[in-house]
């Protein structure tokens, strides 16, 4: 059953977040009273407000695309889960379906 | 040799010049209180005592030689946990990062460094800093040392609790919607929040992207101005880190001594707001008395889209972190739960991996930001970030600084707020500074009679103007002292 306004289930399929089926309840009244007060922005007239991304208005930070050292690569990959090789970075099948490992 | 109860970094600076201890006995006081202490505060999440000693005898022996760092060279700074330290974990307090150790310093730490500042333990907070009491750590919870059976406050408990503990002589927060205010005022200490592009958010775990700012939590005024001399200024590793002027906040604090020529604005919607703790208003109260006794001139304003604040504050921040938070993913870096595939992965290691209110936010910024309610939450929400924005700069027009409460209560106990949305709405005062990106900083004013818990008032000043913010706040301090 969906809550008013947000569907858990689908939002969290697009977020992939698996949710334990027993937190469900709980997750789903959280949710439904959280949207509802965010919605009392509807009644804000904001009719020719420009939004704001940043609060400090900076556009176009350039530098100059030299050359520099870089991190080890060791250093970085220390933290992976999984190494093929101590160089490359294992992840699980992408595709489903046959196994190909 | 004893050391004071409560650390000053101008004191301890003073002690290691004239040679009364060295870097090692302070590092070692530190460890010592920690030991005899964090058992039941649980501020510090760890902390690697030989590299601290070690770093600590390089300090000395680079006095010896005559050649500190910086008067500061040898003294201990806490650090919050999504701070990045070069080869001690980052885990945010969260499961998903607990094993992930920082590869490089954030530039914070390195300026810290180059101080001569030694990094002392990782501190807790609430997970990916989503949250305002700590509780939502997927490691400890933390207690308030003025009183344990109550939170220290969040994000930055950890931090608050560190220095109010006595246990370091001061902290680095971060502060995405009043994550070191409100802990500062919780823990009876000074906390804070940069002009938003003051200090480089490199090395700092990305929560929210555009209202992140690293900042200081100090047992006094001129400590955190001293901490912020050290870490504020351009970065090329932040673009957003702004090329501006910045220094001279330690001498601001040193010149505040009274308010003469000052107006300072009190937002009346700040002291309409329900909810508020009768004792918190008396001591609001009290200082509005203070700051006029001081020589400052009082005047009524209006922040008129306070009350959107929050609403505004809960669309922008999660949209920002549900993005920011999509690259814990368990591939690269991280626990990783295996499933059948590689999607089935990503569901199974962040539905592990990830806490409750972490979960809640990063659906409530996907749904804002997802096809058909963008333009109805995440757009609106950002131009009514437009309107608040504006708020602030027409109060400006009137007024020097405002004075404001921080948080509508003292610290709560454990368990007491347990619905996620009366939490959210306890941040009332603090999140609408960080949408404007102006700067602000917690103060301590007094205790609460009725449960002797300490409240802390705030200084708001718009973006930029720091030195005034830290004038204003030392001759403040030294009122209330």
């Amino acid at each position: 059953m969906d809550t008013p306004g947000i569907d858990v289930e689908y939002v969290a399929q697009l977020a992939r977040l698996e949710i334990a089926p027993e937190a469900m309840p709980k997750l789903r009244s959280d949710m439904a009273a959280i949207v509802g007060y965010i919605a009392e922005l509807q009644e804000v007239d904001v009719e020719g407000v420009e939004p704001t991304a940043y609060a400090v208005p900076l556009s176009n930070v350039w530098r100059e695309d030299s050359a520099g050292e870089s991190f080890p690569r060791g250093d970085m990959l220390a933290n992976a889960p999984a190494l093929v090789d101590d160089t490359l970075i294992k992840v699980p099948q992408v595709l489903p379906g046959e196994g190909i490992n | 040799m004893s050391f004071p109860e409560i650390f000053s970094l101008e004191q301890l600076a003073a002690g290691l010049a004239a040679g009364e201890f060295t870097a090692v006995e302070l590092a070692q006081e530190c460890l010592d209180r920690v030991a005899a202490r964090d058992g039941s505060i649980k501020a510090f999440l760890e902390i690697d005592s030989e590299k601290v000693l070690t770093a600590a005898a390089e300090s000395d022996a680079r006095r010896a030689a005559g050649k500190p760092l910086s008067a500061w060279d040898g003294i201990p700074v806490g650090i919050k946990d999504c701070i990045a330290t070069a080869g001690e974990r980052c885990s945010c307090s969260s499961k998903i990062l607990e094993p992930v150790k920082s590869p490089y310093d954030s530039t914070a730490v390195a300026r810290l460094r180059q101080a001569g500042f030694i990094p002392f333990g990782r501190l807790n907070m609430d997970e990916f800093a989503m949250g305002s009491s700590c509780e939502n750590s997927a490691i400890q919870k933390t207690a308030n040392p003025r009183d344990i059976t109550r939170v220290p406050g969040g994000s930055s408990g950890g931090s608050a609790a560190a220095v109010a503990g006595g246990m370091v002589p001061a902290a680095l927060g971060s502060d995405t919607g009043g994550s070191i205010r409100q802990p500062a005022s919780f823990c009876g200490i000074t906390g804070m929040k940069p002009t938003y592009g003051r200090v480089s958010r490199y090395g700092l775990v990305a929560f929210a992207s555009s209202l992140d700012q690293i900042g200081p939590m100090t047992n006094s005024v001129l400590d955190s101005a001293i901490l912020l001399d050290v870490m504020a200024g351009k970065d090329p590793h932040d673009s957003t880190s702004l090329a501006v002027p910045a220094g001279g906040f330690a001498d601001a604090a040193r010149a505040g001594r009274d308010l003469k020529g000052m107006k300072i604005g009190l937002p009346k919607e700040y002291f309409q707001a329900p909810g508020m703790d009768p004792g918190v208003s008396a001591i609001m109260q009290e200082s509005i008395e203070r700051v006029k006794s001081l020589g400052a001139e009082t005047v009524e304003v209006s922040l008129p889209h306070t009350k959107y604040a929050v609403a505004v504050y809960y669309i922008v921040a999660t949209a920002e972190a549900s993005a920011n938070l999509a690259r814990f993913d368990g591939i690269r870096y991280g626990d990783r739960i295996e499933g059948r595939d590689l999607v089935e992965t990503y569901f199974r290691t962040r539905g592990a991996g990830f806490g409750d209110e972490v979960k809640r936010r990063i659906l409530l910024g996907t749904y804002v930001l997802s096809s058909g309610y963008y333009d109805a939450y995440y757009l609106r929400a950002q131009k009514v970030r437009t309107l608040i924005r504006r708020d602030f700069e027409e109060a400006a027009k009137v007024c020097d600084l405002l004075l404001t409460p921080v948080t509508p209560s003292v610290a709560f106990h454990f368990g007491e707020i347990s619905d996620p949305l009366q939490m959210y709405l306890s941040d009332i005062f603090t999140i609408a500074l960080n949408l404007a990106g102006n700067c602000g900083i917690s103060v301590p004013a007094g205790v609460d009679k009725a449960t002797g818990m300490p409240v802390g008032v705030q200084f708001l000043a718009p973006a930029l103007e720091e030195a005034k913010l830290f004038r204003a706040a030392a001759a403040f301090e030294g009122a209330v002292r």
